[in-house]
């Protein structure tokens, strides 16, 4: 299994807005662990709140790499909070959508709006928000040196931004 | 915009606190101290740095805080400033410098780098924001 919780990038506005998808399989191994059958109880396969808050950290956080051309390490330093209304199951598709609040040379805010699509009637609904920081680790207050290698957005990433068409619209961007 | 009244830094200070490390409203005292009695972290910093320029903030006049101004950078890493886990002369003296929001009398006497958080209370807080509101 590789470390991505979103599948695609569907929209972007550069140094504002990025929206990614992603699609719930009874294909993941986790979700047959979470939560098993156990005794009269049949099995219920939820996706894990921590694995929704992890998508949208990734869609945030390609959002924040983007207005520095991907050569900040970004990486998720606080979930300020999370608030998730219901349970995302098998079959169901999330949308995140997350906006840049406020970004330095130490780092940036997140605010984020996670909604769920039912294919049964296909309508989108508002599951919660997540609000998250990131550090730019190169920048830590202790000083810290990190290797220079960007091994935040590895190839992973990097597939998911060639794959979504996306990769020359949001690095096009001038900003410092 | 009228000139806000220290009762009215204070209020906000601790409305950006209570926010940013989830403490309540009563916990946040003038003397309580960021990172001993209101547990904050490292990171914590950079959030109340973004909510203070946010809540202090107008059209007319930005309330921006640099890196370092609020809270010290680096501090450890570089050996003039730190020696054998104690602050320099040196370092003392960037300090009062750079950071007049900040009562470094009691520390002063120790110098202990690992007692510097106790340094960085509310009141340091609503200090910095009253001497950057009034320049």
């Amino acid at each position: 299994m590789r470390w991505m919780w979103i599948d695609t990038i569907i929209d972007c506005e550069p140094e504002q807005q990025l929206v990614a998808i992603k699609n719930v399989s009874l294909a993941e191994l986790h979700l047959h662990d979470h939560f098993p059958a156990q005794g009269d109880l049949s099995a219920y396969p939820v996706m894990p709140a921590s694995l929704i808050i992890e998508g949208m950290a990734q869609a945030a956080g390609i959002l924040v790499g983007s207005t520095r051309n991907f050569k900040e390490k970004v990486i998720l330093a606080k979930i300020i909070s999370a608030e998730l209304l219901d349970d995302v199951v098998p079959g169901q598709t999330i949308r995140y959508t997350a906006n840049l609040q406020r970004i330095d040379q130490t780092g940036a805010s997140t605010a984020g709006v996670v909604q769920l699509l039912d294919h049964r009637d296909g309508a989108w609904r508002d599951l919660g928000r997540i609000d998250l920081m990131f550090s730019h680790l190169d920048q830590n207050r202790a000083g810290i040196e990190f290797p220079e290698e960007n091994f935040v957005f590895g190839e992973n990433f990097r597939t998911i931004l060639a794959n979504s068409g996306i990769l020359e619209r949001l690095c096009t961007t001038t900003s410092e | 915009m009228e000139v806000m009244t220290r009762d009215e830094i204070i209020e906000n200070v601790q409305d950006v606190l209570e926010e940013a490390l989830g403490v309540d409203h009563d916990e946040v005292t003038l003397d309580a101290t960021l990172m001993g009695d209101l547990e904050a972290e490292s990171i914590d910093f950079l959030d109340i740095v973004f909510r203070l320029e946010k809540k202090f903030s107008t059209p007319e006049k930005p309330f921006k805080i640099e890196q370092g101004e609020l809270f010290p950078e680096n501090l450890m890493s570089d050996e003039s400033l730190v020696q054998d886990g104690k602050v320099t002369d040196k370092g003392i003296q960037m300090l009062k410098e750079r950071m007049p929001h900040v009562d470094f009398s009691l520390f002063d006497q120790d110098r202990s780098i690992d007692k510097i958080s106790e340094v960085f209370t509310v009141k340091s807080l609503v200090d910095f924001v009253e001497r950057k509101l009034d320049s």
